[in-house]
C-alpha cells in the first residue's frame, strides 16, 4: 500500500480527481490494480500503454460508464471534487453531466446536427428555442465546427465526414457544460488531417476544461498533454510531467514502451 | 440452378396474382348486380329472399372497432415489454422470457375464441352489466393479448439492432436509461416498431375465429362495444359455411368483402411504409 508521501502526484496543483487504491475486476479478472494518483484541474492528462493495459477501463471508471459492462466490481475510491463517485452523495447522472465523454468511433445520434448538440441540454430541462440555439452555436464554435455546419444545422449528422462527426460529438459533450472531458482514443478512427484538427481543438479548450485522453499514439501524447500516465497490465507504472516521461522516464518499462521496444 | 430459385420466387408472386385475379373477377360479378355505392350503405341483409341489400359499412366498423380495441391493448403492453426486454432485462432473464412470451402467439386462435367467449366475457359482465353475451369488447381484448408477442418481439428486434454506442453516447451525457430509451433508442428503431404495429393490426384485421366465436353475427351498424358486431372475416365464414348458394349474389358478395379486406390490409402496409420512411432516423 502506498502511503501519502509516495502518492504519485506532482506537487502544488489542484486535483480534480483523487484516485485511491482503485481495483477493478471484470468477473475474476483484475483489470485495474491498486491505482493511486491525482488528476489536475485544467490540464491535459494522457494515458498511454499497450492494448489491454486498462487505460480505457480506467477513463470509463472516471464517469462510471464502465458499470455498463456486466460483472464489474470496484474497490477503493475516486474523489471527484472531494466527493467519492462510488458513494451515494453524487448521482451517476450528475457525475456524467459534469464529466463528458468522447468515444473511439464518432457516435452521433441519427438526428440533425442541431438536435445532436442540444440533446443533453434539452433532456436536462432547457426548452427555450433561442437558448438552445445559443447553446448550439457556442458549443459548435468551441468544437471548431460552427463555420463548417452553420448552414446545415438541420441536416442529418451522418452526412458529415468522420472528423466532423467526432467534433460534433465533442460539441455535444461541451453543450452540457462539463468540467471534465474524457476522450477514449478520439482520433483512432480518423485520418491525419482530422486528427490534427482534433488536437488543435484540444489545445484551444484545455484552458477551460480538464481533459483526460487515452491514446495509442506516443506522438499525440507528447504533443498535447501536460501529464502522462503509463499503464501496464492494470498497474500505473509511471506518472509525471509529459516532458519528463518522454525525455527521462524513471522506470525502465516506460522507456522500453515509449522507445517502441514493445507494445 | 438459378432457375430453381427464380421459380421458387415466382410461386409466391403467381399465387398472389392468382388470388387477386379471383377476387377481382368474382367481385366484379357482384358489382355487376349491386351498385358500388350500395356497399357503403348501412343496411346489410344479404339473405333476405326478396331484395337483399349489401351495405358493408357495419362489417367495416365491426372490423375496425375490434382491431382498434386489440391495438389499444397490444401497443402499450407490447412496447413496454419490448423496452424491458431490450433495455433492462439481463441476458439470462431474456433467454427464458422471450420464448415464453412468444408462446402466446402459438396458441391456436380457436382457443383464444373460446377463452374470450367463456372466460373474458363473463368476467367483463361483472364490470359492465349491460354487456351482451356476444360483444366486440371481449374478442378485441383477447385479440390484443394474442398480438402482444408480435409487437414486443419485432419491436425488441428493432431496438436491439440500434448500435450500443448510441446508448453510450446518450448515457455519457448524464441521461437516465429511460431517457436514453425514449429519446435515442426508440426514435432510432421507429421504422421497425411501426412495422410491428402494422403487422399486428393486419393480423387483427384478418383474425377470424376469435370474432366469430365471441362477437357473433349482428349486422347492425353500431359503435357500442358492448353489442355484437360482425367483422368482414366473420361474414365470410358465415357465408362459406353454406348459407349462400353458389352463383347467387350473396355468394359473390364474399369476394367483394374479400377484396375489401385485401385493399384494407394493402392500404395498411403502404401507410406503414410511408410512416417508416418519414420518421426513419438512419444510422
Amino acid at each position: 500500500m502506498l502511503n501519502q508521501e509516495k502518492r504519485k502526484q506532482p506537487q502544488g496543483e489542484n486535483s480534480i480527481y483523487k484516485v485511491s487504491h482503485l481495483n477493478l475486476w471484470y468477473g475474476d479478472f483484475l483489470a485495474l490494480n491498486d491505482l493511486t494518483f491525482d488528476i489536475q484541474e485544467k490540464e491535459v492528462t494522457a494515458i498511454i500503454g499497450p492494448s489491454g493495459c486498462g487505460k480505457s477501463t480506467f477513463i470509463k471508471t472516471l464517469n462510471r460508464m464502465v458499470e455498463l459492462n456486466t460483472n464489474v466490481r470496484t474497490e477503493g475510491e475516486i474523489l471527484y471534487h472531494d466527493e467519492n463517485i462510488f458513494g451515494d452523495a453524487i448521482k451517476v447522472e450528475t457525475l456524467r453531466t459534469q464529466v463528458g465523454m468522447v468515444f473511439q468511433k464518432p457516435n452521433p445520434f441519427p438526428k440533425s446536427v442541431f438536435e445532436n448538440v442540444v440533446y443533453g441540454p434539452r433532456i436536462h430541462g432547457i426548452n427555450d428555442k433561442n437558448k438552445l440555439m445559443e447553446i448550439a452555436e457556442i458549443s459548435l464554435t468551441n468544437a471548431a465546427l460552427w463555420d463548417e455546419v452553420k448552414d446545415r444545422l438541420h441536416k442529418n449528422a451522418y452526412d458529415l465526414s468522420g472528423g466532423q462527426q467526432q467534433r460534433l460529438c465533442i460539441a455535444r459533450s461541451l453543450a452540457t457544460e462539463p468540467d471534465v472531458l474524457l476522450m477514449d482514443e478520439p482520433t483512432s478512427a480518423l485520418d491525419p488531417i482530422a486528427t490534427y484538427k482534433i488536437e488543435e481543438l484540444i489545445d484551444q479548450i484545455k484552458k477551460d476544461y480538464t481533459i483526460v485522453i487515452v491514446t495509442h499514439s506516443m506522438q499525440q501524447a507528447s504533443r498535447i498533454s501536460d501529464k502522462t500516465a503509463f499503464f501496464l497490465m492494470g498497474e500505473l507504472i509511471e506518472y509525471d510531467k509529459t516532458e519528463k516521461i518522454f525525455s527521462s522516464p524513471a522506470d525502465q518499462r516506460t522507456e522500453d514502451y515509449i522507445t517502441g521496444r514493445f507494445g | 440452378m438459378p432457375l430453381f430459385f427464380i421459380v421458387a420466387a415466382l410461386i409466391s408472386i403467381l399465387t398472389t396474382l392468382g388470388i387477386v385475379t379471383t377476387l377481382v373477377v368474382d367481385a366484379s360479378k357482384f358489382f355487376a348486380v349491386v351498385p358500388l355505392g350500395e356497399i357503403f350503405s348501412t343496411n346489410l341483409a344479404p339473405l333476405r329472399a326478396e331484395n337483399p341489400t349489401f351495405g358493408f359499412l357495419p362489417l367495416l366498423t365491426g372490423t375496425l372497432i375490434t382491431s382498434m380495441i386489440a391495438m389499444v391493448v397490444a401497443v402499450p403492453i407490447g412496447l413496454t415489454a419490448a423496452i424491458y426486454l431490450s433495455e433492462y432485462a439481463s441476458a439470462k432473464k431474456k433467454k427464458w422470457l422471450k420464448p415464453i412470451m412468444e408462446l402466446l402467439a402459438g396458441v391456436p386462435t380457436i382457443v383464444y375464441g373460446f377463452f374470450a367467449y367463456s372466460f373474458v366475457t363473463p368476467l367483463l359482465m361483472n364490470l359492465i352489466p349491460s354487456l351482451n353475451a356476444k360483444n366486440a369488447l371481449s374478442p378485441g381484448i383477447v385479440m390484443g393479448i394474442m398480438i402482444i408477442p408480435m409487437v414486443s418481439s419485432l419491436s425488441e428486434d428493432a431496438m436491439e439492432s440500434v448500435p450500443h454506442v448510441m446508448r453510450e453516447g446518450s448515457l455519457a451525457l448524464g441521461t437516465t436509461r429511460l431517457e436514453t430509451t425514449l429519446f435515442v433508442v426508440i426514435p432510432s428503431a421507429i421504422s421497425g416498431i411501426v412495422a410491428s404495429f402494422i403487422l399486428a393490426i393486419s393480423r387483427a384485421i384478418g383474425e377470424t375465429m376469435i370474432v366469430v366465436i365471441a362477437s357473433g353475427s349482428s349486422k347492425n351498424l353500431t359503435f357500442d362495444v358492448t353489442q355484437s358486431m360482425q367483422t368482414m372475416t366473420a361474414y365470410i365464414v358465415e357465408f362459406t359455411s353454406g348459407d349462400a348458394g353458389s352463383g347467387t349474389v350473396g355468394y359473390y358478395s364474399l369476394y367483394a368483402v374479400g377484396l375489401l379486406l385485401f385493399l384494407f390490409t394493402l392500404a395498411m402496409n403502404l401507410f406503414a411504409q410511408y410512416i417508416a420512411r418519414k420518421y426513419r432516423e438512419e444510422y
